[in-house]
């Protein structure tokens, strides 16, 4: 994982040249002050409060700062993969007993909700059982990466323990998921499992002041806070704004101080020419990656000839090279998240269609495959999302490769609740561009998106070799293994089938307001949210801003 | 009379006028007139010889050349996908003609219909038409088309149907009127009175005699339905890239390079301005010649 951090001390000129820290910002050099008030905009709206039913950042940015999770992402150190920390759970993240199949966690007896209730460990249990088992009726959108779980109890009233049918590593990231809030048993109790789409009783850095829709949520600082001498802010405003050149103005206007999802590189590039030394940029690999999607079941993308013509089309170098500097997609990978250890290496991807660094062959080849599936002069329409970074970006870069094997391709453009009501419902796209965006980085859950018949997968099609492979990676406890068999399932995604494909992995560009220390970035907008160990450097904001 | 004969006198001793005379009065008469007809010329060329016009494919990418300033090389400058300005500019006078005549033409005649029919039968066909046309007229033109696109979804073709169907109306309300006084003429109640059909009635006396309304609304929907595809399109409701379209280069352009790159959002927005303003143009001195009241001012 490589984070770039950039101060605009430089000129304008030197856009593009970042300077490389290591995980260690200059911000925890510094020493925190307390007060002020972060102003962050929000480019998405929020569907429901309940961070068990919802996937949006629209929710988790506005949202989070007022829920604690049982463990997190270490917000010191966010783009490791596997460094986590507790949040309400006590002392270091357990360790796993009984061959890996037992994890028991010590809950802290100083966390309360803002309401004044003790939060105990039957409030974990009953938050994980919601979300884990949750009743008839009662949506829960991450059950399946709890799966392995077969059962959860409270012994005592600071005791949890997660017992586990099999060994895996997937269950701590699954654990340490943002969307995890922990709910009051009394809430859930007294209200139902639907309360907490429209109310907030949390236990995070901040109390809810009010949601005013269209226009912005605000907190302010919840002084029982569990984590002493946290929050440094006194609150906080999720401004919404969902036009992008409305964000970008309001940093630069200094009406807002950071957006959390991330800008184009223009934007960045504009923001640091216009305010220097004012703007702080830092910099990402994403776990976010642009899949295309054929749908089987409609001709001809029943061939995979088509369908593996249309991965060679691509260069994937080229795109690389060049569309990092106008969308927010970089990095050429696989269907693991790139640097990972379970990642494929540059000459693991090199064998996989579309992947050669000749591409007038693999496009020759591309072109044969369609002659022969009888597709000469193949037409498309590429179903894509109504937003422009990265959607429609990609899409029109996609469109100008596949013209090059003589595919001639229109984009049909929905906006994104149709757009997933014609993938999911009425399913009569042709080929579609998709996403995979995962908060934690935790490549064997976020590679069941490829997996035929899983959920979120729109492809229409069936292999039980596939399905052999992913059982056998679930119950497999040894990393080398996990590499060998994600390999073969790689492959066979990506080239024998090519079932789907990917285009690039997204890149993260957050530039931010100087003034404002602590964050870090982590290798997804869903991770390190909960705001409390941002502050603001008061004389510098003074300085920029005035008053 | 007027004819395009060559020659200046005929045996009847009126004077024939030659075509060149038509338009020395009409750059006499109407000189900002005869600027959008220039204009709208200009565009038709434009769209018709785009093929030798442009001297790039207006949708191949060419990241060798991304964001390129105006140059001999690139006369416009390049776009964000290294694509030549000019020749989307170029190939976008097809896409807001196509569009703007499209939508102009079968709006202003489902108009024609719809408001002649409703002027002759009168009673409760007039009433329930009169009353469909005021909902349809409570909603600005931007809204209705943006419901429309909504429902229908984007492209080319829905553009076209989303723009299409709030120009109906509008043309109805207009042609209805003219029609009404018409309907109450003594040669159409002699028409009546000998036995012709409705329909020979309509087609020989009506709807001739409602051409100069007519035609001044086609004229005004011509630039409106440009704007509006041109305001779809930027909205990302409208044409999809890589299609070239003033309006979505517009959109692509406007909110990131407006700064770093402003050739990208000024070419197609001079371009839209230009064209709307010429059909403008036109329209009121198609107006004023056909307006019997201003044309005996002129």
């Amino acid at each position: 994982m490589k984070i770039l951090w950039r101060s605009a001390a430089t000129t304008a000129l030197a856009l593009g040249v970042a300077a490389i820290f290591g995980p260690a910002s200059p911000a925890t050099a510094e020493t925190p002050q307390y007060g002020d008030e972060l102003r962050l905009v929000v480019g998405s709206k929020i569907p429901s409060y309940d961070a068990h039913i919802e996937s949006t950042f629209g929710m988790i940015h506005p949202i989070r700062p007022f829920y604690s999770v049982l463990m997190r992402v270490n917000p010191d150190n966010p783009s490791s993969p596997t460094d986590f920390v507790c949040d309400v759970c006590e002392g270091d993240v357990p360790k796993p007993t009984d061959g890996g199949t037992k994890y028991t966690f010590k809950i802290r007896k100083d966390v309360k909700f803002h309401d004044g209730t003790p939060l105990t460990a039957h409030d974990v249990k009953a938050t994980f059982d919601k979300i884990a088992f949750p009743p008839e009726g009662i949506a829960s959108n991450r059950q399946a990466y709890f799966k392995t779980v077969e059962s959860i109890s409270a012994p005592d009233d600071y005791t949890v323990v997660f017992k586990l049918k099999n060994p895996t590593g997937t269950f701590l990231p699954s654990v340490a998921m943002p969307y995890n809030f922990l709910y009051a048993k009394k809430d859930l109790d007294a209200h139902g499992y639907t309360w907490h789409q429209k109310n907030i009783n949390g236990s995070g850095a901040f109390r809810f002041v009010e949601h005013v829709p269209g226009s912005h949520v605000k907190g302010v600082k919840y002084e029982n806070y569990h984590h002493k001498g946290m929050p440094y802010l006194d609150g906080f405003t999720a401004i919404s704004a969902p036009k992008m050149s409305v964000r970008l103005q309001a940093i630069r206007g200094g009406q807002a101080d950071i957006e959390f999802r991330g800008f184009p590189p223009k934007a960045r590039d504009d923001l640091v020419k216009a305010l220097g030394d004012s703007i702080t940029v830092q910099e990402s690999d994403w776990n976010c990656v642009l899949i295309v999607t054929p749908n089987h079941k409609v001709k001809p993308m029943d061939d995979v000839r088509v369908r593996k013509a249309l991965s060679l089309a691509i260069d994937r170098k080229g795109g690389s090279k060049y569309l990092s500097r106008i969308a927010i997609v970089k990095t050429v990978g696989g269907v693991v998240f790139p640097g990972h250890p379970l990642a494929a290496t540059e000459a693991e991807l090199a064998q996989l269609a579309g992947y050669g660094n000749d591409v007038e062959a693999n496009r020759a080849e591309a072109k044969r495959l369609l002659k022969e599936a009888g597709h000469e002069n193949l037409k498309v329409t590429l179903h894509n999302r109504g937003v422009d970074q990265p959607y429609k970006v990609v899409g029109t870069w996609l469109i100008d490769q596949w013209k090059k094997i003589g595919v001639k391709a229109d984009q049909w453009v929905q906006p994104t609740t149709p757009f997933y009501a014609t993938l999911r419902k009425k399913k009569d796209f042709t080929i579609s561009l998709d996403f995979n965006c995962q908060s934690i980085v935790n490549p064997i859950a976020d590679i069941s998106k490829f997996l035929p018949g899983a959920g979120n997968n729109y492809a229409e099609f069936q292999d039980e070799q596939l399905l052999k492979w992913y059982d056998e990676l679930l119950a497999e406890g040894d990393e080398g293994k996990q590499r060998e068999i994600i390999r073969k399932y790689e492959k066979r995604v990506l080239d024998e089938l090519s079932s789907q494909f990917i285009t690039l992995w997204w890149y993260k560009i957050n530039p931010h307001r100087s003034y404002v220390k602590g964050w870090k970035i982590a290798p997804s907008h869903y991770l390190n949210q909960a705001l409390d160990n941002i502050w603001i450097d008061q004389a510098e904001k003074k300085k920029q801003l005035g008053g | 009379m007027s004819t395009m004969d060559a020659s200046p006198e005929t045996n009847t001793g009126f004077k024939r006028v030659r075509i060149t005379d038509h338009i020395g009065r009409m750059v006499r008469r109407q000189p900002l007139g005869t600027g959008g007809a220039i204009v709208i010329i200009l565009m038709v060329f434009m769209a018709v010889f785009a093929e030798f016009i442009a001297p790039y494919d207006p949708e191949a990418n060419s990241f060798e050349h991304m964001l390129v300033a105006p140059s001999m090389e690139f006369l416009l400058g390049t776009d964000q996908f290294g694509r030549d300005l000019f020749s989307r500019i170029v190939y976008g006078a097809r896409t807001a003609l196509f569009v703007g005549f499209a939508c102009a033409l079968v709006g202003a005649f489902g108009g024609l219909i719809l408001g002649v029919a409703s002027a002759y039968f009168g009673g409760w066909f007039d009433l329930i038409m009169q009353r469909i046309i005021d909902v349809f007229m409570a909603f600005p033109l931007i809204i209705m088309a943006l419901a429309i696109v909504s429902i229908f979804g984007t492209g080319t073709d829905k553009v076209i149907i989303a723009i299409t169907i709030p120009f109906v109306p509008r043309c109805a309300r207009v042609v209805r009127s003219s029609a009404l006084a018409i309907r109450e003429m003594p040669y159409v109640d002699a028409a009546r009175s000998i036995g012709y059909g409705h329909m020979r009635i309509i087609m020989k006396h009506i709807a001739p005699n409602v051409l100069a309304p007519f035609l001044i609304m086609l004229t005004a929907f011509l630039g409106e339905a440009i704007l509006l595809e041109a305001s779809l399109s930027y909205l990302g409701m409208g044409v999809q890239e890589p299609t070239p379209a003033w309006g979505l280069m517009l959109q692509g352009g406007a909110e990131e390079y407006a700064e770093s790159a402003p050739w990208v959002p000024i070419w197609p927005g001079l371009a839209i301005t230009i064209a709307v303003f010429g059909f403008n143009l036109f329209g009121d001195a198609v107006r004023d010649i056909l307006d019997p009241k201003l044309r005996t001012r002129g």
